[in-house]
C-alpha cells in the first residue's frame, strides 16, 4: 500500500520506476477503460474535492489518447478496484495523478497503434490519430473504438513509453470548462448529501458537551415518530425514517443525557504559554542545519510568532451513506482518502478491510482533513443497527465547527543574525506545534473520532508530521529557501493533545512562510533597503525571482505611492521548498479592523494543464488566506471548542473580500506542480507586510485583529 | 400537507408542522439545489425564493409558505434553457466546489429582479447573507454584472 504522502516520497520496492502513482498501481486496466461505444473512462484514485482535478486528469488523458475530451468520463474512486492513491492532499494530484495518466494513455496509444499497425500492415509511425480514428496513409484504417478491447490494457505498463512533446498538446494546457460545474449551477443532485437511495434512513449524532466526557446517565423518555436511540459506549446517535424526526430526537436526547466531564483544554488567552510548557515535554528534532563560512554578525533580531488554532470550515457539514449487508458495509463518502479510510474503519470495526467498500461522492470543499472521515464511521456505526438499510448520516454545523480535526496552534521563536551590511549572515528557529496529520490509514489504531467513544475505546494518539521529504508537517516551509550561510531548523512536536489536529491547506506554511517574510520585512528595512530589493539580493532560485519581480510590476510597487492608513506588503514562498511558486503583493486599508483591498499574485506551477483552473486555485487559496490572516482563531474553554458556528468562526464575506488579480509563468517543458496551496501563506505574509507599512507595527500573533495588533511591537 | 407553488407547478408536500421548508423541498419535493449549511441563517446554502424575496429555507416552518411562490435554483433554468446568471456563472467558471451556488443564485436572481444593472458594491450587499469558502466571491461578481449586460 502507499504511504499517502505522494510519489515526491519514493517507495523503494526495486521495481523500475514508473511516473507517479502508477508505480505503485502498475496495470493500465486499472487507470482506463475504452468502449466501443466511443467513450473513454479514467478511474483515478484522487478524488474531487471542488478543486478541479478531475477535469485536468481528463485533459491528460483526452490529450495523450488524441480524442475529443468530451469522450472522456471520470468514474469516482471506489475500493477495491481504483489504483490506491492514498490521500488527495498536498497539492500532489496532477503529479501523482496526472503523471501516471499521461503514461498510461500514452501506452494505450503506443499498443492500440501497434496492433492496428500490425494488422493493416503500414509502418506505426505513419499513422495518425484524430479523435480516436487512426488515419493511414490510405485512410481510415480502425479506431480506439472498433478495436476497444479491454485485455490489450489488461498489463503492467511498459517503461518506455513517450508522451506528446510539450507543443504538440491541443487539449492540456487549454481552459477547458470544468466537468462537475453545470451540475452545480442547475442544483442537481451532485454530492453525497443529495444521495437518495430506496428506503434510506436518517441519522444524527448526540456529541457530548466537554472533550473525554463520559456519559453517565441517559434519562429514559419517547422519541418523536419512528426515531430510534443508537448506541456504542460514549457514541449517542438516532435513527429515524425522516429528517425532521432525526433532528427532533437528537434534541430530546440530548437534553437527557448527563455527561461526567472535566477540563482538559489549556485557557485560551494562555495558549502561547502551553505551547512553551508543553513543548519542553515534547518530541524535538533538527530540520535542517548548514554551516557554511558566515560574516560576523553586527546585530540579531530575535521575534517570536504564533498562531491560533484553525478550523477547515467546510461550508458543508460532512455527511456519509452507509449499508450493511450481512458482515459487509459499503459506505458512500466525501473522504479523500478511500483506502486509507477503509483501513481505519476496519481497525475500528475489528473486521478485515476487503468486508468494506469505500465509494467516493462529491463533498463541499474540504481544505484539508476535515469531518469526512469521521462522518463514514458514524454513518457505519448507526446503520449497522438496521442491516440492508442504507443510512444518511449528516453533521450538525456544530459539529463540523467543533469537532472536525483543526489545525494546529503553533509558536516560532526566531533568531536572524545580520551582518554589517545587513544581509542575513545565520538563521536559528525553533517550531512548537502538535502534528500537522491525524489522517486515517497511517497508524495501528483508528484516528476516527468516534473510534475513542465506543464501548471498547480506541486511544486517541497525538498527531505525526509527514517527514520532510514529504514537505514536512509543522516545519512546512520553516527552512527559508533564501541564501544564509548558517542555518538551523528545529521543531518540537507536542506529545499531548487537547484538541484534535489534522491536516489545513499549507499545514505550518501559514506560520513559517510569513514569520520568515516578515523577519525579511524587518531586516530589509534595518538596511535600509526595499522589501522587493532585499528579498532579491538573498535569492538564488531563478523562479523565485522570476514570480517576485512579475507580482511587484503587477502591483506597481516600485513606483508606488503612499497614503495615509493604507500600505502594501509583499510575500513570496515556494510552496514544500519543492512545489509551486507564489509570490504575492497585499494591500490593506487599516480603519478601526484591517481590511485588505486588493492581492497582486504571480504564480509558476510548471506545465499548466489548464490555466484558469490554476489561476481559480491561486485566487481561492489567497482569499482563504486573506480571511486566516484577518479574522479566523478557534475559541475553546476548558472543556470544549466554543467557535462551534459561523458567528463565533466568522470567516471572510462578500463585502471584504479583496480584489485578486493572478497570472501564472508558464513553463511548459516543466514538470506541473500542484496549485491549490501556494498562494494562502505568502498572502498572509503580504498582509503583515502591508499592515506594517500602513501602521508601523509588526503583527507578531494571527489573525490580525485590533487585540492581537495592540500587541505588536513598533 | 402544505400546498403550495413550487418553481411554476403547484405542488402538496406531505410533512408535518415541525419540518423547515428545506427539510419539505429536500425531503419529500425531491430537490438537491437547496442545500443544508448551518441551520441558523449564517451561511446561504439554503436560500429559496418565496414571492421573489430570498428567504432561508432552514429556519422557515414549511407551513408558513402554503399558498406561496417558492423558486429555487431548479426554477431558474436548466441546461438546456440556462438563466442568464446560471449561463454567466459556466461562462465565468465562477466555483469551486460549488455548494454555496444554488443559494447564490437565487439571491443574485432576485437581485436583478429589482435592479437591471447593480454596480459591484450592490452586488456584494446582495450576496453578504451569503459564505463562499472556495474563495470564488470575484468570479461569482463577475458573473453577475456578465449577466446583466
Amino acid at each position: 500500500m502507499s504511504h499517502g504522502f505522494g510519489a515526491a516520497l519514493k517507495v523503494e520496492d526495486g521495481k523500475p520506476r514508473l511516473p507517479g502513482n502508477l508505480h505503485t498501481n502498475r496495470r493500465l486496466s486499472q487507470w482506463l477503460a475504452i468502449h466501443p461505444d466511443g467513450r473513454v473512462t479514467i478511474t483515478p484514485g484522487k478524488v474531487e474535492l471542488g478543486q478541479g482535478i478531475l477535469t485536468t486528469l481528463s485533459q491528460i488523458a483526452a490529450d495523450e489518447l488524441d480524442v475529443d475530451f468530451a469522450r472522456v468520463t471520470a468514474r469516482p474512486a471506489a475500493t477495491p478496484d481504483s489504483p490506491d492513491e492514498a490521500v488527495t492532499s498536498g497539492s500532489l494530484s496532477t503529479q501523482d495523478s496526472g503523471s501516471a495518466l499521461r503514461h498510461v494513455c500514452a501506452a494505450a496509444r503506443m499498443i492500440f497503434l501497434g496492433v492496428v499497425a500490425q494488422r493493416v500492415g503500414v509502418p506505426l509511425e505513419t499513422i495518425r490519430i484524430e479523435d480516436g480514428r487512426f488515419i493511414g496513409p490510405a485512410g481510415e484504417i480502425g479506431s480506439y473504438w472498433a478495436l476497444a478491447d479491454q485485455a490489450l490494457l489488461e498489463c503492467e505498463a511498459p517503461i518506455a513509453v513517450t508522451a506528446k512533446a510539450p507543443g504538440a498538446r491541443r487539449i492540456a494546457g487549454t481552459s477547458v470548462p470544468r466537468i462537475d460545474l453545470p451540475d452545480k449551477v442547475f442544483g442537481a443532485a451532485r454530492y453525497v448529501h443529495d444521495l437518495r437511495l430506496p428506503g434510506m434512513l436518517h441519522a444524527r449524532v448526540v456529541r457530548p458537551p466537554a472533550r473525554g466526557a463520559a456519559l453517565a446517565a441517559l434519562r429514559e423518555g419517547p422519541l418523536p415518530g419512528d426515531a430510534r436511540l443508537v448506541r456504542d459506549g460514549n457514541f449517542l446517535a438516532v435513527l429515524a425514517s425522516t429528517e425532521w424526526d432525526a433532528e427532533a430526537a437528537a434534541a430530546r436526547l440530548a437534553a437527557r443525557a448527563e455527561w461526567a466531564a472535566t477540563d482538559t483544554l489549556p485557557e485560551q488567552a494562555l495558549l502561547a504559554g502551553w505551547l512553551r510548557a508543553a513543548a519542553t515535554r515534547g518530541e524535538r528534532s533538527a530540520v535542517a542545519s548548514r554551516a557554511d563560512p558566515a560574516p560576523a554578525a553586527a546585530r540579531a533580531l530575535r521575534p517570536s510568532f504564533t498562531r491560533p488554532y484553525l478550523a477547515h470550515g467546510s461550508i458543508a457539514p460532512s455527511c456519509a451513506v452507509a449499508r450493511w449487508e450481512g458482515d459487509g458495509v459499503e459506505v458512500f463518502t466525501h473522504s479523500q482518502g478511500p483506502y486509507n479510510l477503509r483501513a481505519d474503519l476496519a481497525k475500528a470495526l475489528k473486521c478485515p478491510p476487503e468486508k468494506i467498500v469505500v465509494r467516493h461522492r462529491e463533498g463541499a470543499g474540504c481544505y484539508g482533513h476535515n469531518g469526512a472521515d469521521d462522518v463514514a464511521l458514524d454513518a457505519v456505526l448507526v446503520a449497522r443497527a438496521a442491516p440492508g438499510v442504507p443510512v444518511r448520516l449528516l453533521w450538525s454545523r456544530m459539529e463540523e465547527l467543533g469537532w472536525s480535526p483543526v489545525s494546529p496552534a503553533m509558536l516560532v521563536d526566531i533568531e536572524a543574525d545580520l551582518d554589517a551590511a545587513g544581509n542575513l549572515a545565520g538563521w536559528r528557529s525553533h517550531i512548537v506545534s502538535n502534528g500537522h496529520s491525524s489522517r486515517p490509514g497511517r497508524g495501528a489504531e483508528p484516528t476516527l473520532l468516534s473510534a475513542a467513544l465506543l464501548a471498547e475505546p480506541f486511544a486517541v494518539k497525538p498527531s505525526i508530521n509527514p517527514p520532510m521529504a514529504a514537505g514536512g508537517g509543522a516545519p512546512r516551509n520553516g527552512v527559508p529557501f533564501y541564501r544564509i550561510p548558517a542555518l538551523t531548523v528545529e521543531t518540537t512536536r507536542l506529545l499531548e493533545m487537547p484538541i484534535r489536529t489534522s491536516a489545513l491547506r499549507g499545514l505550518g506554511a501559514t506560520l513559517n512562510v510569513w514569520s520568515i517574510e516578515s523577519v525579511l520585512d524587518e531586516a530589509a528595512a534595518l538596511a535600509g533597503v526595499d522589501p522587493v530589493e532585499y528579498r532579491l539580493r538573498h535569492l538564488d532560485d531563478p523562479r523565485a525571482i522570476a514570480v517576485l519581480e512579475r507580482a511587484a510590476a503587477m502591483a506597481g510597487w516600485a513606483g508606488r505611492s503612499r497614503r495615509e492608513g493604507w500600505g502594501m506588503g509583499v510575500g513570496v514562498a515556494r510552496y514544500k521548498n519543492s512545489g509551486a511558486w507564489a509570490a504575492v503583493v497585499a494591500e490593506v486599508e487599516a480603519r478601526e479592523r484591517i481590511l485588505c483591498r486588493r492581492l497582486w499574485i504571480a504564480g509558476d506551477v510548471g506545465e499548466v494543464v489548464n490555466p484558469d483552473g490554476v489561476m481559480n486555485q491561486y485566487e481561492g487559496g489567497a482569499i482563504h488566506g486573506t480571511s486566516v490572516a484577518l479574522l479566523e482563531q478557534v475559541a475553546f474553554d476548558r472543556r470544549t471548542v466554543t467557535s462551534d458556528t459561523w458567528e463565533s468562526y466568522p470567516i471572510l464575506r462578500f463585502s471584504e473580500v479583496p480584489k485578486v488579480q493572478v497570472e501564472l509563468i508558464d513553463r511548459p517543458e516543466q514538470p506541473f506542480l500542484g496549485s491549490g496551496e501556494a498562494s494562502m501563506a505568502p498572502t498572509i505574509a503580504a498582509i503583515a507586510g502591508a499592515i506594517t507599512e500602513a501602521l508601523g507595527i509588526r503583527p507578531r500573533a494571527l489573525p490580525f485583529t485590533p487585540d492581537n495588533l495592540a500587541k505588536a511591537e513598533a | 400537507m402544505v400546498q403550495f407553488t413550487l418553481n411554476g407547478a403547484v405542488v402538496a408536500l406531505e410533512v408535518p408542522d415541525e419540518a423547515s421548508l428545506l427539510q419539505a423541498l429536500r425531503g419529500p419535493g425531491g430537490l438537491s439545489g437547496p442545500r443544508f449549511g448551518c441551520g441558523n441563517e449564517l451561511c446561504g446554502c439554503c436560500m429559496v425564493l418565496v414571492e421573489g424575496v430570498p428567504r432561508y429555507a432552514c429556519t422557515l416552518g414549511a407551513g408558513a409558505v402554503a399558498g406561496l411562490a417558492v423558486v429555487t435554483v431548479e426554477g431558474l433554468g436548466t441546461p438546456e434553457a440556462p438563466h442568464p446568471l446560471q449561463a454567466a456563472f459556466l461562462a465565468e467558471q465562477a466555483g469551486q466546489c460549488g455548494y454555496c451556488l444554488s443559494g447564490i443564485l437565487v439571491s443574485a436572481a432576485a437581485l436583478l429582479e429589482r435592479d437591471r444593472s447593480p454596480d459591484e458594491d450592490a452586488i456584494r450587499a446582495a450576496l453578504e447573507p451569503h459564505l463562499c469558502r472556495c474563495g470564488s466571491h470575484n468570479r461569482i461578481i463577475r458573473a453577475i454584472q456578465g449577466a446583466t449586460t
